[in-house]
């Protein structure tokens, strides 16, 4: 059910005028970006803010084409948004008048092939996947921000797609509150089984959430490099992962990484 | 006395601390009873002084006569018939220039919200006519309509009809973009993500013009009949003062007063059922 995601060469060119001297010109957003997303993987991306990270998503999701280069899933070229990627996005985006349960019936509608009574069923069972079984009947008004951000993810694995796409998810949550969601995020993963591409500035979230940290400079936005993270989450629960050695010298590697100027403008990206 | 201070900065649980537990805090400075008392106060206060102001000469009681007078009057009207007749008359009259307003204003809007080109080139106009007071082209319409219902109708759609006109345009054109990416992400047709995002997102936008448009409706109209008509609250206004049946001039005045109070709290319960979901 998971698949497999290829950028290649995949570059990103707006139009845009300048605001000192109001010409029309071209802005690079991405240019280069070469990476390989395996089945079932779970990537990182981390990138100072304008470095283009969302506008990889975009491409992914298939909200935008590329200007060049080309961006694939299984071989076959992205054209447009489907049911077989999903998004979750900073803004909670849930409908406010509908409550958690049925924003989750919304997407299940939405993609379709359900009917009524198999979308209540579905939308109560990944509720329940979130933690939120209690809550079904709440709009999101009554709801914290994390409990939104769980709505959200349950809506988007509702209909089962093989590519989650996360946008800063956690970016507006408190410090714990984000801590409980990432762990929560990982074992959703283990137990689905979904390519997951995550995009965030935060160093620690990337390293504790990604198998790979693909790490991104910016003007124009390309891939400087990726590593390989090999961090053992499965004892997270009991131990800190954050407060190991391993976990600070990752920690060091990538903010060094995001620190220093690239030598080369036009990085060329390692895919590991 | 509470201040708007000491109400505003008052400590206590924060809304998610009340929406965890399923409790609504208890002001200290108001209750639901106090604050409704004190309303009654307000009314019994405007009825005193309407009441004695005259009795006491302050006005001549022939112009304004006092309350308890105004309030037989109204029930000697309301006995005959005749308040329900011309309350009926207007009240027919707001009611179907008030629909015909709803029902052409509201697709007019989507219309000019949803394509860019539509609202670029209704824009201008829309902006002339809205700026156009209605009650400046009542002789237009009654040359062109007649004194008869239709130019009153007529009016009353035209009044209507723009505020409802932009806050359509206004609920349509500032949904958030976030939701609408959030569709299109799923993959939702243009239509579904109108039907299912879009139109829901801007029903509440759309009702604040509805009101708007419903007090219009009966403002408009007692104007019209006050020139010309044979029937409806505004020519009892007028047939009463020129008859010098000045206590019933005033209890068809109150009549109207009612019937805007009625009409807003009809909009306001509807309104608040459809957007429920509001924080």
């Amino acid at each position: 059910m998971s698949a497999q995601i290829e950028l290649k060469d995949a570059g990103q060119v707006f139009a845009v005028r300048n605001d000192d001297d109001k010409r029309k010109q071209d802005f690079v957003a991405l240019a280069n970006v070469n990476l390989t997303i395996a089945a079932g993987e779970f990537l990182t991306l981390v990138g100072p803010s304008g470095c283009g990270k969302s506008t990889i998503l975009d491409l992914i999701g298939g909200l935008t084409k590329p200007s060049s280069g080309t961006v694939s899933i299984d071989g076959e070229p992205i054209t447009g948004p489907g049911p077989d990627r999903s998004v979750v996005f900073q803004q909670y985006t849930l409908l406010p008048w509908r409550t958690a349960q049925e924003n989750i019936e919304f997407a299940l509608e939405a993609v379709g092939g359900w009917s009524k009574s198999e979308r209540k069923e579905r939308a109560r069972r990944y509720l329940d996947l979130v933690g939120l079984t209690e809550f079904a009947n709440r709009y999101p008004h009554e709801l914290s921000g994390g409990m939104k951000q769980r709505v959200a993810i349950a809506r988007s694995l509702s209909y089962e797609p093989s590519v989650l796409l996360m946008d800063e998810p956690f970016g507006a949550l408190d410090a714990q509150t984000r801590e409980r969601l990432q762990e929560e995020l990982v074992d959703i993963w283990k137990r689905t089984g979904t390519t997951i591409v995550f995009i965030t500035h935060d160093i620690e979230e990337a390293i504790f959430l990604g198998q790979r940290v693909a790490v991104m400079s910016s003007r124009p936005g390309t891939i400087r490099t990726v590593i390989n993270i090999g961090l053992d989450r499965s004892a997270s629960a009991e131990e800190d992962v954050r407060g190991t050695q391993a976990f600070a010298a990752y920690r060091h590697q990538v903010w060094s990484l995001l620190r220093e100027r690239p030598v080369n403008r036009v990085g060329v990206a390692s895919v590991a | 006395m509470p201040s708007l201070l000491a109400e505003r900065t008052e400590s206590g649980l924060n809304p998610r601390q009340q929406s965890a537990a399923r409790v609504t805090l208890v002001s200290s400075h108001f209750t639901r009873l106090g604050r409704a008392g004190r309303g009654l106060l307000g009314i019994a206060i405007l009825a005193l002084v309407w009441e004695y102001v005259p009795r006491l000469g302050l006005v001549n009681n022939y112009f304004l006569p006092p309350l308890h007078e105004v309030l037989h009057a109204w029930w000697g009207q309301l006995r005959d018939g005749e308040l329900l007749r011309n309350l009926r008359a207007s009240a027919v009259r707001s009611g179907i220039g008030f629909g015909i307003a709803i029902v052409t204003a509201i697709p007019i809007g989507v219309a000019i919200a949803w394509y860019r080109p539509v609202r670029d080139i209704l824009t201008p106009p829309l902006e002339v006519f809205r700026n156009t007071a209605a009650l400046a082209l009542l002789p237009v319409f009654t040359l062109i309509l007649g004194i008869g219902e239709t130019s009153k109708i007529a009016i009353v759609v035209y009044a209507c009809f723009f505020p409802i006109l932009l806050s359509t345009i206004t609920g349509v054109a500032t949904v958030d973009p976030q939701l609408l990416r959030s569709a299109k992400v799923l993959g939702l047709s243009p239509q579904a993500t109108f039907r299912k995002v879009v139109f829901p997102a801007a029903v509440p936008t759309i009702f604040t013009g509805i009101r708007i448009s419903g007090a219009a409706a009966i403002l408009v109209l007692i104007a019209a009949e006050l020139v010309g008509a044979t029937a409806g609250l505004g020519f009892l206004i007028n047939y009463n003062e020129q008859n010098f049946l000045i206590p019933q001039m005033y209890a068809a005045i109150l009549t109207t007063t009612l019937l805007g109070l009625a009409v807003n709290y009809a909009l306001v319960i509807l309104e608040r059922r459809f957007s429920r979901w509001r924080a």
